[in-house]
């Protein structure tokens, strides 16, 4: 359908919020004050892994202004966690401590600074034991153990899975290359910082308002970990201030705020410093990476093999996931035939990490992207004239049985190649570099491709329900309400729902109210993760709203005496398109629907085509459909300082169709961007089993001087799987520009850095062993010795058909949206 | 949050005032002026003073004003007001540049000069709240009796972060301190101490009101900030240069280096190799060599020491480039001969 067709989508249209959120309007969670207001603080683990001996609350309690104070011990017995299979948490820690930052007790009182002063006269008595600060510490000392369960001491997930004969494809290749990587750990560093406030009521019930991207998964476990019935507990997000994957786990200050809250008989308030929201994470993990892949003499790929050794530290939290995640979406790209994956994810005693905007793949994706452009070089090829001509091909399925549809990337590569002027560059920048006496600032231009998914195949708990759900109303005043569990954590997801229903109706998005996160109120949505809200939800809203729209047709036929097939709604009007002036106001139509059928209210459901491979470990990886991205990034290098200056950043989107254009670049826009800081400066750095710079100024994350100008072009494939054709923007973007950015320097001068951040001391290294005649590469070169269990082995679904458009459990069979 | 701890705030409305309030009630007070460093500090418990002097209501301590040929700045001048200045970015270019790279466009308008003068030595120890630095041990500068950057050591290495401090240095400029006792002017080299704790040489109830600039004849000066991005990051490297010139000919040279020790750091060995010089390649090249003798970084702010080390023979090469009008790397002497 062309763009021409529709009257909303496609427009670039403002956020439904954007005057709430300009004029300081939006409340969200630390803007919230209810009478008898509590405040509370928790108390951390100063030590990175310790035994517990005592907690004496005493002289907290006894502290003016005091009204609660909590251990582990007033809390169920029970452990949790996001996954089913890592339930490894305490809200507060009670017999062990295994990170700086753990929280152990809680104090509400009359405000933050007599909290935090209870805080202080808690004593805790701690038996220090090892910290375990890295992989190879972990790994080197089974005696000590963080956790007691996993695959092996301190080994928390192994995963060994084979999609066809690896050993054979590289003896036949051409050219096989390995290459270690290592990508640092980074966090989210949203603008919010967490806060939530609980209410527990006089008639047993409680409320829970938390800056959340998942109130169902946090609901779902605050019965569990409170030990209450479902039905009373009513969990609402409020506005989040960015999210990136930070605000997805249950975490200890919204249990604590929950717990003081029932003790004391008041709401009860918990905002997080910034110091505390680095030690909450669940952010990016560092990865250490060995990858062989196997070419023929014209850069087609024969064969890849990638082990990935993840710093999980702390806890569980989607870790496993994570650890999938580093191995099943590299072949998702491009095409190869077989495949190979080890992953295995190692506890430390630091902040856990996880799902971060791109989670667990953009490490593996700057590994294979960088091994790409060695072996181009090897091969004599142009790195992206080798990429274009590898894209893998639609419809069909990978080696690790997962089913693309559309796939842009080859228009993606070809437009940032002629947009940011790439053959003359790459010609013209070194002829320019090695003039005699020239300046110490190098140019290079570099280039990457990326996937991502449009949502997880499965939930995170095994279950046949709609992974969303959608309400749409709509009554005699002409307005509609749409109510859906979605969390808008600042990509847009309410915009987009009040877009497609004002499609389907012919209305403006303005005559929409969107009702959002809250469990009492809306369908469940399964949370703002894995890009799977726009699809998701979007494909549940047009069902829902296509129902409301017939029910009304079929009032308006009746009065109109015409049939409903002939209707058409636009403009605020439904009518007859060749005898427009017949046609009643939206208005009039919902009146003349609420007088046949009663109350106007429909609903659509979702749940994504059931197409995991079959074999165990099958579940994680499927999507209903991929994003696919491009990027090529113009560099200088200064030699005399290492430093690395970005001059321009040219990005290719596939979206399969840009629901609000202006809304797909500012994601793709703020996906560059969070590349450019893991590229260039950010990680969590630790020191004496402290975070070393837990604050904003000191953990280095750009700002717009570091910002080059983004030139984003939009490519449009029009996925039969998504919501009028659309797949996700808000991760894949980030993908390609990180390893583009290390193609780049190399480009310019002939280093490469297979670590990132990239450093301006790692540059002035490699130009040092580079002058000394050596091998420029900085990184790293040692690998963990790890046993591998035996991997699964499982047939290479390479190259097979795709099947005829899946069949969506609660859906329409047949493309998504299609009017 | 992080909540501020109890204090008193007294507000001055004369220079007189502030140095009552500060004589009177001793090593329990400090003064606060933008505030834009104290604050913070006060939030993670570095600083834990009973009473605050607020210097915002003080008039007289802001304005430029030529004086004896050169200029007198106030120390209650923003930084903004610094950086844009007509006769600072005219006469002393260097000292425009530094003020305008402090921090961020918001901080510089709340943040004077003179505060950033008096700035706190800092250490990735020691800037942290009062939690981290409980979990660590603390160090000698707040709470503690060891140095973590270099335990044997018996002083603290906390680094002097003025980016206005260099430049002051290089320009030759004065400051006028007011104390119960009146007022004294001393050249700005003697207002800093190599030490981390003891990092001002001005008594606890002297107040400083002004920073006096010499003529500026023939002087010509640049400053370079390194840092890890273009705004908000305190200076890990500040190299500020001053040349006169007769003709093209180096009559005197200052070379103040900051950020790489507890005080402001001078290469006076490489300043006078300049003396008598033209600033040809050449020239700079060996002299930049020799500037970075006096820098000694330690590992306790962003990036590397060894980096801040071999970068401060770099940013000097620069600085003098710049002010010999020459392309910032590249070229050789034959070209420009």
């Amino acid at each position: 359908m062309t763009n021409e067709a529709f009257s909303v989508i496609g427009q670039p249209l403002p956020k439904i919020d954007a005057w709430g959120k300009v004029t300081g309007e939006t409340r969200y969670a630390d803007d919230l004050f209810l009478p008898r207001m509590a405040y509370a603080k928790l108390l951390r683990s100063q030590h990175p892994h310790a035994r517990i001996t005592r907690i004496d609350t005493t002289r907290a309690k006894a502290l003016p202004g005091v009204f609660a104070v909590i251990t582990g011990h007033d809390l169920p017995p029970v452990k949790f966690g996001i996954l089913p299979v890592s339930q490894d948490e305490d809200a507060l820690c009670r017999d062990k401590v295994r990170m700086v930052g753990d929280a152990v007790a809680a104090v509400a009182a009359i405000d933050e600074e007599t909290a935090e002063r209870a805080c202080e006269l808690i004593e805790v008595g701690y038996e220090p034991l090892r910290p375990l600060m890295s992989i190879e510490e972990s790994l080197a000392h089974p005696e000590v153990r963080i956790h007691e369960y996993g695959d092996g001491p301190n080994v928390h997930k192994m995963v060994a899975l084979q999609f066809g004969d690896v050993d054979a494809a590289f003896a036949s290749s051409h050219l096989v290359r390995e290459d270690v990587f290592f990508f640092e750990g980074n966090t989210h560093l949203p603008m919010e910082q967490h806060a939530a406030v609980a209410h527990a009521t006089a008639d047993g019930k409680l409320t829970l308002w938390s800056s959340t991207q998942t109130p169902h998964y946090v609901h779902r476990l605050l019965t569990k970990i409170l030990d209450m019935p479902g039905p009373h507990i009513r969990v609402i997000a409020t506005p989040v201030g960015g999210g990136f994957g930070g605000k997805l786990d249950p975490f200890a200050h919204e249990i604590a705020a929950c717990r003081l809250s029932q003790l004391c008989g008041r709401p009860v308030k918990i905002a997080l410093t910034r110091e505390e929201v680095f030690y909450v994470h669940r952010g990016r993990h560092p990865v250490l990476m060995w990858l062989k892949t196997g070419f023929t003499r014209d850069g087609d790929i024969t064969a890849s093999h990638i082990r990935t050794w993840l710093d999980g530290g702390a806890y569980g939290s989607y870790g496993v996931a994570s650890t999938f995640y580093t191995g099943v979406i590299n072949p998702v790209t491009y095409k190869m035939p077989v495949y190979k994956f080890e992953g295995a994810r190692i506890f430390t005693n630091k902040p856990p990490c996880g799902p971060k905007r791109g989670h667990g793949t953009p490490q593996p994706r700057f590994a294979l992207e960088c091994q790409l452009d060695k072996a181009a070089e090897q091969l004599g090829l142009d790195p992206a004239d080798m990429r274009r001509r590898i894209v893998a091909e639609p419809f069909t399925k990978t080696a690790n049985h997962l089913t693309i549809t559309t796939i842009g990337l080859r228009e993606c590569f070809d437009r940032v190649v002629e947009a940011c002027g790439w053959r003359d560059k790459r010609a013209q920048f070194p002829r320019d570099n090695a003039r005699p006496n020239a300046p110490a600032k190098k140019k290079g231009i570099g280039i990457a491709g990326s996937a991502y998914m449009t949502g997880a195949g499965t939930a995170i708990y095994w279950n046949s329900m709609p992974h969303s759900g959608v309400i749409v109303r709509a009554d005699r005043s002409g307005g509609v309400a749409v109510l859906c569990g979605a969390t808008d954590i600042g990509q847009g997801s309410d915009s987009i729902l009040a877009y497609l229903v004002a499609e389907v109706l012919g209305i403006d998005p303005k005559d929409i109210r969107v009702h959002a996160a809250d469990t009492d109120l809306t369908p469940v949505d399964l949370g703002s993760y894995s890009s799977r809200v726009t699809l998701m939800c979007g494909v549940a809203a047009i069902q829902a709203a296509g129902k409301l729209r017939q029910a009304i047709f079929d009032a308006v036929a009746k009065k109109l005496e015409v049939g409903a097939d002939a209707l058409a709604a636009r403009d605020r009007k439904v009518g007859v398109a060749d005898d427009w002036e017949k046609a009643v106001t939206f208005a009039q139509a919902a009146e003349l629907g609420e007088a046949m059928h009663g109350v106007l209210a429909f609903a659509g459901s979702y749940a994504p085509p059931k197409r995991a491979g079959k074999y165990k470990g099958g579940g994680v990886g499927p999507s209903p459909c991929y994003s696919y991205s491009a990027s090529a990034v113009e560099v200088t290098v200064d030699e005399e300082t290492g430093e690395v200056h970005l001059d321009d950043i040219w990005i290719a989107h596939d979206v399969g169709r840009a629901l609000n254009p202006l809304l797909v670049e500012g994601q793709v826009e703020g996906s560059v961007y969070m590349g450019i800081g893991e590229a260039l400066m950010e990680g969590q750095i630790f020191r004496k089993g402290l975070h070393k710079q837990p604050s904003m100024l000191d953990y280095k994350s750009p700002t717009t001087l570091e910002t080059p100008e983004i030139h984003t072009t939009l490519v449009e494939t029009d996925d039969p799987e998504g919501p009028f054709g659309a797949k996700e923007a808000g991760q894949g973007p980030l993908l390609p520009v990180i390893p583009a950015i290390a193609n780049a320097i190399y480009h310019a001068v002939g280093v490469r850095i297979d670590e990132v951040p990239i450093s301006p001391e790692m540059v002035l290294k490699g130009l040092e062993l580079k002058r000394q005649g050596k091998p420029a590469r900085i990184g790293r070169e040692k690998l963990p010795l790890m046993h591998w269990k035996d991997p699964l082995a499982v047939e290479s679904a390479f190259g097979q058909p795709a099947e005829d458009v899946a069949v969506r459990p609660f859906g329409d069979a047949g493309p998504a949206g299609k009017k | 949050m992080m909540r501020l701890p109890p204090f008193k705030y007294l507000p001055s409305r004369s220079v007189a005032d502030a140095v009552k309030y500060m004589s009177d009630h001793g090593s329990d007070a400090m003064l606060v002026a933008g505030g834009t460093d104290l604050y913070p500090n006060l939030k993670r418990r570095q600083f834990e003073p009973k009473v605050l002097v607020g210097l915002r209501g003080v008039r007289e301590l802001a304005g430029v004003r030529p004086a004896d040929g050169g200029l007198t700045i106030g120390a209650g001048t923003t930084l903004t007001r610094v950086a844009t200045h007509p006769d600072v970015r005219r006469d002393y270019p260097a000292l425009a540049t530094a003020a305008g790279l402090v921090s961020s466009p918001q901080l510089r308008n709340m943040g004077t000069i003179g505060g950033n003068v008096c700035v706190d030595t800092r250490c990735n120890y020691y800037n942290q709240s009062h939690a981290w630095r409980k979990a660590i041990g603390f160090c000698m500068k707040k709470d503690g009796d060891i140095c973590l950057v270099a335990p044997g050591s018996p002083r603290c290495w906390a680094v002097s972060s003025s980016d206005t401090a260099p430049v002051l240095w290089s320009l030759g400029a004065s400051v006028r301190l007011v104390g119960p006792d009146g007022e004294r002017v001393i050249p700005i080299s003697a207002l800093y101490r190599d030490d981390g704790i003891e990092y001002l040489g001005k008594r606890r109830d002297e107040v400083l009101t002004d920073i006096v600039l010499p003529p500026a004849d023939g002087w010509k000066s640049a400053y370079l900030k390194l840092r890890r991005r273009g705004s908000f990051d305190f200076p890990v490297l500040g190299v500020a240069v001053a040349v006169r010139l007769d003709g093209d000919v180096v009559r005197d040279a200052r070379i103040a280096l900051g950020a790489v020790a507890s005080t402001p750091r001078e290469s006076t060995e490489a300043a006078r190799l300049l003396v008598g010089e033209r600033l040809t390649i050449d020239v700079i090249t060996r002299v930049a060599d020799r500037a970075a003798a006096p820098s000694k970084p330690l590992d306790n702010t962003d990036f590397t020491h060894p980096y801040r080390k071999k970068m401060t023979r770099v940013f000097v090469g620069r600085a003098l480039r710049q002010i010999a009008g020459l392309p910032e790397s590249g070229g050789s002497s034959e070209e420009i001969a």
